[in-house]
């Protein structure tokens, strides 16, 4: 994992580098008032950028702590044995008829990817202020990058969970072909939040301080330590304004097939998420102006 | 699309001053939405209407000018002048006020070297994550990997950890890396005096080479040997205008006429008079005010600033010249000691300079203040203060010079 991107991804052939017989690009510069365009294909223009900070991301991390890797499996496996022992065995959550640990787990790996991803992009406009105050790229970089290296300690983590379905004996059912789906809410629930923030957070340093205290109190209104059947039926979309509860649920859903299909209420939390994100996105770009100026 | 690279027009840039700029907390932001509404029903029954702003800066008003494909241009001016905020603007990091610029051509911006360079990471990663952070492509990054290490002789280190690296080395393999970019348009902002002499003739001879393969480019220095050898063009900026253009050559010399006009007192002061610099006075080591300075004994520069408002962070940055205008050396007050929070009114600040080895016989020095205006950037436009000197006149090399000197602030009761 996380080699040189130099050597170990080749995202394009090294085709016409300079060409002399191009149109030279048009930088026009403009003050910029209100509301400005997102200009999606420039921020696809530094794709290759964006691997980079994710990996520099990535390699750091494992570089500076000593057990690495290990981590990303340390942290769900203890909440998972915690939860199983408090929740599970001494309050006797119900959890829908699935072991608790796998009950548990199943939900703990969306939730760390989210908190993980949530943290990182929050702080990571403040913590590049370096690159921010010194270069232009699309500013936009820098929040997905915060989100998407999370995907690594999710990959790590998930295999734990292979070998914990494998223990107790549950086969995924075919609704496992839906579950990449649902990596991707989390990963847009997470985006989609830590945009805001991450403006935010240039601009008011509390930001920092509440982003804890705010994952710690989702948690618990997320159907991680317990199943949303505990919710009445009708009060369920409602529920779903929480996108992580669509997203929690429809992992148990797509890897265990034996709860409900999570419906209405996932419905709220895909509509919820793209109000979020078009929001923030928007926002994002109307603050990014400012950020050098600030910072 | 003619031959032209650059046009600038009527580019101004604003900054507004004071504490609660720099990154406010929410309960401030919140008794001020909360008191705003009040404050400007008051404002508007007494007829005063706009005058309760933030107090701000220009630290750009106006500036135009045109820039041809090939061209090669020096931008001179003092501390304060306007010269960073041009290139940021150009380099799109922050957005002008006024006015409008348009660019033909891939830029790079070269603001400052090792932009991004992370400690833990092996040189040969740090040169493909600075690369990309530059805007180079990977297979480009790739293509150019050995002549970078090279040039940066680094070939028996470029997998250590850069945390590891003298200084020496990190700046070499900075400045390799970004010598290596390919863009129709550069941007460089003062990055040559990395290095050894050695290294540093080195980065001069690769400029130089740049130069002279067609690329554009916007040329920051105070050094005027090296601008005037790298350079066909030059803008004059002061005070955050356009005061000349025309020849490198004639450019240097009006520049060497400016930094000898004398501004009086007050001549550096935000537009509403919230900060200003009041007086800088030259003395010897008894605390008397001298105009010229004997040769080997210390040298104390002491500058008034008066703020109206509390500010953050205040800092004041002294640059000496020789008198044909090459950078000798600067102090910069917040990097020699830092302290935060000032109260308005006035503060002086105290340089005291152990063993200048000055040896030239004219020299100026300029004083720029900053404050915490928005992005801790934006500087005042400043004085300049010419010193007759009794040297020994041997050994031109401005790189034995390297004196100690310490800064101390006081500040004077409470002023406005």
């Amino acid at each position: 994992m996380a080699t040189l991107p130099g050597e170990a991804l080749r995202l394009e052939p090294q085709a016409a580098v300079a060409e002399p017989f191009l149109p030279l690009p048009h930088v026009a510069i403009r003050p910029a008032r209100g509301w400005i365009p997102l200009n999606l294909s420039e921020l696809w223009q530094y794709r290759e950028l964006l691997v980079f900070l994710i990996w520099r991301d990535i390699k750091v991390r494992y570089k500076q702590t000593v057990l690495g890797a290990a981590w990303a499996v340390l942290q769900p496996v203890f909440s998972m044995v915690v939860f199983s022992l408090f929740f599970g065995r001494l309050a006797k959550v119900p959890s829908d008829g699935i072991p608790y640990p796998v009950f548990a787990y199943c939900a703990l790996l969306p939730w760390q990817l989210f908190a993980y991803a949530l943290n990182e992009s929050s702080n990571s406009v403040v913590a590049n202020e370096r690159l921010i105050t010194r270069v232009y790229f699309p500013r936009l970089v820098i929040p997905i990058a915060g989100v998407l290296a999370g995907l690594v300690d999710f990959a790590i983590a998930f295999v734990v969970l292979i070998f914990l379905m494998l223990g107790y004996g549950i086969i995924p059912t075919a609704t496992v072909a839906t579950l990449p789906l649902f990596v991707l809410l989390a990963i847009l629930t997470a985006l989609a939040v830590g945009l805001w923030l991450s403006a935010l957070n240039v601009q008011y340093r509390d930001v920092r301080y509440t982003i804890g205290f705010l994952t710690q109190i989702w948690l618990f209104l997320s159907p991680v330590a317990y199943p949303s059947s505990l919710v009445p039926a009708r009060w369920r979309p409602l529920y779903g304004l929480n996108p992580m509860a669509g997203v929690v649920e429809g992992f148990r859903w797509a890897l265990i097939g034996k709860t409900p299909a999570p419906g209405a209420m996932l419905g709220v939390s895909v509509i919820v998420v793209l109000l979020l994100l078009v929001g923030g996105l928007y926002y994002f770009r109307r603050m990014e102006k400012t950020f050098a100026d600030v910072i | 699309m003619s031959d032209l690279a650059i046009r600038c027009e009527g580019l101004a840039k604003q900054y507004r001053i004071g504490n609660h700029e720099t990154y406010r907390s929410l309960r401030e932001t919140l008794t001020e939405a909360l008191s705003t509404p009040i404050r400007r029903v008051r404002a508007a029954l007494q007829g005063d209407r706009g005058s309760h702003g933030p107090p701000t800066i220009w630290a750009l008003k106006d500036v135009s000018f045109d820039v041809k494909r090939g061209e090669v241009v020096g931008i001179i001016g003092r501390n304060g002048a306007g010269k960073s905020t041009l290139l940021k603007i150009l380099s799109r990091i922050t957005w002008p006020t006024r006015g409008s610029a348009d660019i033909h051509g891939r830029v790079g911006s070269l603001l400052e070297v090792g932009t991004g360079f992370h400690p833990e990471l092996t040189g040969r990663e740090n040169v493909y994550l600075n690369g990309a952070i530059l805007g180079m492509k990977k297979a480009e990054i790739a293509r150019k990997f050995d002549e970078i290490v090279a040039f940066a002789e680094l070939e028996k280190f470029i997998d250590t950890p850069v945390k590891r690296y003298s200084s020496g080395m990190y700046m070499r393999l900075a400045f390799a890396v970004a010598a290596h970019m390919e863009n129709e348009i550069l941007f460089v902002d003062e990055v040559l005096a990395v290095g050894d002499t050695a290294f540093q003739k080195k980065c001069l001879g690769k400029m130089d080479e740049v130069a002279k393969h067609g690329r554009t480019v916007l040329f920051v220095s105070h050094n005027m040997l090296v601008l005037q050898k790298l350079c066909t063009a030059g803008i004059v900026l002061d005070a955050g205008t356009v005061v000349s253009t025309g020849t490198i050559g004639s450019c240097v010399r009006f520049y060497s006429q400016l930094l000898e006009s004398r501004p009086g007192a007050d001549a550096a002061c935000a537009d509403d008079g919230s900060i200003a610099i009041k007086a800088v006075r030259v003395l010897d080591a008894e605390g008397r005010p001298i105009d010229n300075w004997q040769y080997g004994s210390p040298l104390i520069v002491e500058v008034d600033t008066l703020l109206h408002l509390p500010c953050q962070r205040l800092a004041v940055d002294i640059t000496f010249y020789t008198g044909d205008g090459q950078r000798l050396f600067g102090l910069q007050s917040d990097s020699m000691g830092t302290r935060t929070g000032y109260e308005p009114g006035f503060h002086t600040i105290r340089f005291e300079i152990e063993n200048p080895g000055f040896t030239v016989a004219e020299m100026y020095f300029d004083v720029g203040l900053r404050t915490s205006v928005v992005g801790y950037d934006a500087m005042l436009p400043c004085a300049g203060y010419l010193i007759l000197q009794h040297a020994p006149m041997h050994a031109h090399n401005l790189n034995l010079i390297t004196p100690s000197a310490s800064a101390v602030w006081s500040q004077l009761g409470q002023g406005g």
